[in-house]
């Protein structure tokens, strides 16, 4: 099916250009925490964002999700420019294009591993792929766990539930925030293996974001947030 | 689809609270579905015993509901007694003077026919006499044309049959003028069968016995209507118990009667002065034209015709159906507490479920897509808890169908709706929506970014 919110280019799959987010504070005024003249990522491009906690990371994430709307600038998803997309249209095209990892899984308690999976697929336009929820179960070595709920999983199983979740709807943009930070060392290794393999599988970019220095070793391509966040630039430049 | 399954996997997931309230609007609906079938019963109940086959009932000059009463309910005291001549008002000529030469009377009376015959020609008048108990119950004399031409039923074509025995006779060799039939809960409560005689007692429960008797011939099958609850003895027989003949003031003009019966023991019919009837109960020729005989009746010195449907509705509306409407309210009240019940569970639960709100967000989900599953699952537990509720309530009628037939006469099944049930599940999805509606606005509101990052 025609992806709707995708121009279909093949080029970037996200491309930032002038992004400045501010939040309004109680007292008046407003804060900047992003000032992003340019950034962008390529198809099937994989890529660590390295940034200290607070550095305005997974800020970045929600806007390039279209979870929220940048006070000016201007984020091309897919292609699609987001600004000129209702918040009903943005939320379409996440479901379309973004798949997303958390730092703490987010998994449902209510529903199964495959349940979840599942969920990932949902609100989409294409109708739940059953048989691919479960493969991609079965790629992430929880084929005999998929009636489980999340409290019957590891804290490594469940991450590669939410991983397979974020891959359902065959996304062109993976996000992942901080993956690892609260999976033990050991599944940390396996859990990056799966997100940075599985991505290649699939051509689908990867955008992790994370402060741990280890994690970056395993990506051609490394940014720093605050090399390109003119709030941090300044902030240190202050400093 | 994937929507109502979330709202499904919700539900399970918090099951006490949502079996708990469920349970609340299942108890509503219930309680709301048996009173609206209990409204129902005693509605068709007093609306089918007004109407067993005649259109008027007639009595001396009161009040038209106590006459109603105790005519057609056998309830109430009887206001007085009409001279039996009024009753020969609805009789042609010949019958009238048919009717002096039985009993004996004033010649005149049979020279003439009765001012009414007109109106009865093609119906009917049956005499009632009021006043002896066997027990709780009344007994009533009256003729055999009570069961020749009475019916009842939803469409009036049931004729009275019979559980044992048959229907009275004018006079029969055994039993000469004291046969009796007994109404289903009669024989039952006071364990009488064919073949039994019962001593009734004068003027009340507690009265007199009369020292002659009278033989059951019959038992009725249960009909659901008052006269399961009487005991219909012979006219002639009730005239001729002790205080029950009028005294004559000696200037009565009375021929003997030439073609009366005198019985082996010497016991014979009482003559027309003597005779008194409680009422009549009237089914004119043309029904169309019951309300020119009722008025015209009503213009008359003695008597008054009242129409028990009439009289029923204006009960109805006076003192039952205010209070059915209370009892209504009240249990809608109930369903309208169970609705706030699923408010107050779904919102509490909703700052354990902003975070799972904003996961989906983050899926794609819309906020009408997270509107719509709080939604949902309101509607899940009002649609399983009017469901519940109703199957609840009817699975109680079809147990108590049972008693509910033997009391009343009215046939319940397990399926029998009554005339506002069908509302009752709109307004359940109603009342579930607006319960809702405040948990689902808090899901539309869900701050993504802030509950992804808490």
């Amino acid at each position: 099916m025609l992806n709707p919110y995708s121009d279909g280019s093949g080029g970037e799959v996200l491309q930032i250009t002038n992004l400045i987010m501010r939040y309004d504070q109680p007292g008046g005024g407003s804060l900047a925490v992003l000032d992003i003249p340019e950034f962008s990522i390529g198809t099937g491009e994989q890529l660590a964002m390295v940034g200290q906690s607070g550095g305005g990371k997974t800020t970045l994430l929600h806007l390039i999700a279209g979870l929220l709307a940048p006070t000016s600038g201007s984020i091309k998803l897919a292609g699609v420019e987001l600004s000129t997309l209702s918040e009903q249209g943005r939320d379409r095209c996440r479901a379309a294009n973004v798949g997303y990892v958390f730092q703490t899984f987010n998994l449902l308690p209510a529903f199964t591993a495959l349940e979840n999976v599942q969920l990932g697929m949902a609100f989409g336009q294409r109708p739940v792929d059953t048989a691919r929820a479960k493969d991609l179960l079965d790629r992430v070595g929880l084929s005999d766990r998929m009636t489980y709920k999340p409290r019957q999983l590891s804290v490594g199983q469940q991450q590669r539930v939410a991983i397979a979740r974020a891959l359902a709807c065959k996304p062109k943009l993976l996000l992942a925030d901080e993956p690892t930070a609260n999976v033990d060392p050991a599944s940390a290794d396996s859990v990056l293996d799966l997100i940075i393999n599985s991505c290649r599988d699939e051509d689908i970019a990867l955008l992790m974001v994370t402060h741990a220095m280890e994690v970056t070793e395993r990506f051609s391509r490394v940014d720093r947030l605050d090399e390109i966040n003119r709030v941090l630039l300044a902030t240190q430049s202050e400093n | 689809m994937w929507l109502i399954r979330i709202a499904w996997r919700n539900f399970q997931y918090r099951a006490l609270s949502s079996l708990l309230t469920t349970l609340s609007l299942t108890l509503g609906v219930a309680l709301v579905v048996l009173v609206l079938a209990v409204v129902g019963i005693v509605s068709e109940a007093f609306s089918r015993n007004a109407q067993v086959g005649y259109n008027l009932v007639v009595g001396p000059k009161g009040s038209a509901l106590q006459l109603t009463l105790n005519s057609v309910y056998y309830l109430s005291q009887p206001i007085e007694n009409l001279p039996f001549t009024e009753y020969m008002e609805f009789f042609d000529k010949d019958t009238r003077a048919k009717m002096v030469r039985t009993y004996g009377g004033d010649p005149a009376l049979g020279e003439r026919a009765g001012k009414y015959s007109a109106h009865t020609n093609g119906g009917f008048a049956i005499p009632l006499a009021l006043g002896d108990y066997l027990g709780e119950y009344r007994v009533v004399g009256t003729t055999p044309q009570f069961f020749e031409d009475l019916r009842y039923g939803p469409e009036l074509t049931e004729p009275f049959s019979f559980r044992e025995g048959r229907a009275l006779k004018s006079y029969t060799e055994e039993n000469s003028f004291f046969e009796a039939v007994l109404g289903f809960r009669v024989a039952k409560t006071m364990n009488l069968k064919v073949g039994d005689t019962f001593n009734s007692t004068h003027g009340d429960p507690e009265g007199m016995g009369h020292g002659q008797g009278f033989v059951v011939v019959g038992v009725m099958e249960p009909t659901g209507t008052p006269n399961d609850r009487v005991a219909l003895v012979n006219l002639e027989g009730f005239y001729l118990l002790e205080k029950h003949a009028k005294p004559l003031n000696g200037d009565e003009v009375i021929a003997p009667a030439t073609e009366g019966i005198v019985d082996a023991k010497g016991f014979k019919q009482i003559t027309i002065p003597e005779r008194e009837v409680t009422s009549i109960l009237i089914r004119s020729g043309n029904p169309m034209l019951g309300v020119v005989l009722q008025n015209t009746i009503n213009e008359s010195l003695r008597a008054q015709a009242a129409a028990p449907a009439g009289e029923i509705t204006k009960l109805m509306d006076a003192f039952i159906g205010p209070v059915l409407t209370a009892l209504l309210v009240i249990t809608l009240i109930t369903c309208v507490v169970a609705a706030v019940g699923v408010l107050v569970a779904i919102y509490n639960s909703m700052n354990d479920r902003r975070r799972d709100i904003a996961v989906m967000r983050a899926l794609g989900a819309r906020r009408d897509s997270v509107t719509a599953i709080i939604l949902a699952e309101s509607l899940l537990i009002a649609v399983i808890g009017a469901v519940a509720g109703w199957l609840l309530a009817h699975g109680t009628i079809w147990l108590a169908s049972g008693v509910i037939e033997q009391q009343v006469g009215i046939q319940v099944g397990i399926f029998s709706v009554s005339e506002y049930e069908t509302w009752v599940f709109p307004l359940v999805i109603m009342l579930a929506l607006f319960a809702g509606f405040l948990p689902a606005m808090s899901a539309y509101r869900t701050n993504v970014a802030t509950n992804l990052s808490a």
